[in-house]
């Protein structure tokens, strides 16, 4: 049988022993420990006549600092699903990469292509597993056999699916537009024009939601990933290049110290090539 | 033993709710509403599903923390569906709600989830079963749950009566959680109810505003 975890089976029950490793590390560190880079974000998905489009901005944040302008929110997970994620961006990166595996060696044994619902069933046992320390608020959708799907996953492990989404710290802002412009059936470019307006309302609306607008279109045919989408209108001109060449730092002295090495132990494998 | 303070607020989605189910002559109706909340501040979906189908003629609904009761469905899911493989027959209800005991009960430390299964077998017919958080199971012919039930106890308790008509408890279902959606902040969007009888399952969905009014000017 195919399994979710190939590689090892997860030991039951919780495992803490991250937690007593973070707590010996607290009293190494004088200044403060580095906070984890959080996606901030506004990610949305909708559902249309002949497939899902998913859409994100791209701006990571790290307290106030934009950590990353251009950071891309929407993942891969198989030829067929994608997914957005909003929360701890390791977190989303990371749980995103570990089920994209999984699935590729699935399909691999099975010889099909992965169903949405064994993508979201996967993330949903592990997320529930880690009692919401793994902080990933994602959106799935892909299109497979049984139609067009779209599911959100929580980051305690709850799953919900709608025909729209949004999640991230501007949900309440794309929702609003979600809400007011969602029809059923809706047109490939109506629909990927109401995901961009609903990402742009939380690029707009929240402060850790910014920079370019990113869109993934999933169909039958294929997918076709947009990024960036909509480009952001407060672009910032560099004022100087800051790329240094070679000789700028002028060299005063040199001296080279050959490094002796002695041969220790020499082994010698033969390789069966027969 | 050490005691853990459980802060009685659900951390995530939480179901908010208001479950019930009854049981009429000749089989028995269970029902929701479909609000999902956080913090009690935000409905994070006005349609999500608390009404699980376990087996074939045996229903649950689910309150408490969303994702504990979404992983402990799935869970008696499947050992419900490996049961009835090995028995080559149905199970009865009451292995439904005693499955759904153990996972609450052995678990009640980390889980906050309490549900309600009902469902018809051929041994004992209609039945109703309520395990509420700490792992409780007791067999009840209507029972009530989640935070939107404390508004209709009085409701339940004066217009319940054993063997009504399949009609008759439909509409008591129906007054009874829009009720409780009426006053309960945590409750509400459409009501979910599923008739249970010996020839099959029947799903009955009121949207919001076509529920019963009570003095809503």
């Amino acid at each position: 049988m195919a399994l979710s975890n190939v590689l090892h089976a997860p030991a039951a029950g919780f495992n803490f022993d991250h937690a007593a490793r973070n707590a010996e590390l607290e009293g190494l560190f004088d200044a403060q420990i580095p906070k984890p880079v959080k996606t901030g974000t506004t990610i949305a998905g909708v559902v249309f006549k002949d497939g899902v489009v998913l859409g994100a901005d791209t701006r990571a944040t790290s307290s106030e600092i934009v950590a990353d302008k251009m950071c891309s929110k929407i993942h891969y997970i198989a030829p067929n699903i994608y997914c957005c994620g909003a929360g701890t961006a390791a977190d989303t990166e990371k749980t995103t990469e570990l089920l994209s595996s999984n699935l590729t060696i699935f399909s691999l044994n099975s010889g099909r292509n992965p169903r949405v619902v064994m993508a979201v069933n996967i993330l949903q046992e592990m997320l529930y597993r880690y009692h919401g320390q793994i902080g990933a608020s994602l959106i799935l959708g892909g299109v497979d056999c049984a139609g067009n799907h779209l599911y959100t996953v929580g980051p305690y492990g709850s799953v919900n699916t709608m025909p729209y989404l949004a999640m991230g710290s501007g949900d309440l802002a794309a929702l609003g537009i979600l809400e007011d412009g969602y029809k059923p059936d809706l047109e490939l470019d109506k629909a990927k024009e109401l995901v961009r307006a609903a990402i742009h309302a939380g690029v707009m609306n929240d402060l850790a939601s910014g920079n370019n607008i990113d869109i993934c279109v999933l169909t039958r045919e294929g997918v076709d990933h947009i990024r960036p989408y909509q480009v952001s209108q407060y672009k910032d001109k560099r004022k100087t290049k800051y790329k240094y060449g070679a000789g700028t730092t002028a060299v005063l002295t040199e001296k080279v110290v050959p490094v002796k090495l002695e041969v220790v132990e020499e082994t010698v494998q033969r390789m069966d090539t027969a | 033993m050490e005691k853990r303070s459980v802060d009685s607020r659900v951390r995530g989605v939480s179901t908010g709710t208001t479950i019930l189910a009854a049981t009429f002559d000749g089989g028995v109706v269970i029902g929701s509403d479909s609000r999902a909340s956080i913090g009690g501040e935000y409905v994070s979906s006005k349609t999500i599903n608390k009404v699980v189908q376990v087996h074939d003629q045996i229903f649950c609904c689910m309150a408490g923390s969303l994702a504990d009761a979404q992983a402990v469905t799935k869970a008696a899911k499947f050992h419900l569906s490996f049961h009835s493989v090995q028995m080559e027959t149905p199970p009865l209800v009451i292995a439904a709600a005693s499955v759904l005991q153990e996972l609450c009960y052995n678990n009640k430390e980390e889980l906050q989830a309490g549900f309600i299964t009902a469902g018809w077998d051929r041994k004992k017919g209609p039945q109703v079963y309520v395990v509420p958080l700490g792992g409780m199971l007791v067999g009840q012919p209507v029972t009530i749950g989640g935070s939107g039930s404390t508004y209709i106890y009085g409701y339940v308790d004066a217009k319940y009566k054993p063997n009504m008509s399949r009609e008759e408890c439909l509409q008591f279902a129906t007054n009874a959680l829009a009720l409780a959606m009426g006053r309960d902040n945590v409750s509400g969007g459409v009501a979910h109810l599923v008739v249970i009888t010996e020839t099959g399952v029947e799903h009955v969905v009121v949207p919001g505003n076509k529920l019963p009014k009570f003095h809503n000017e």
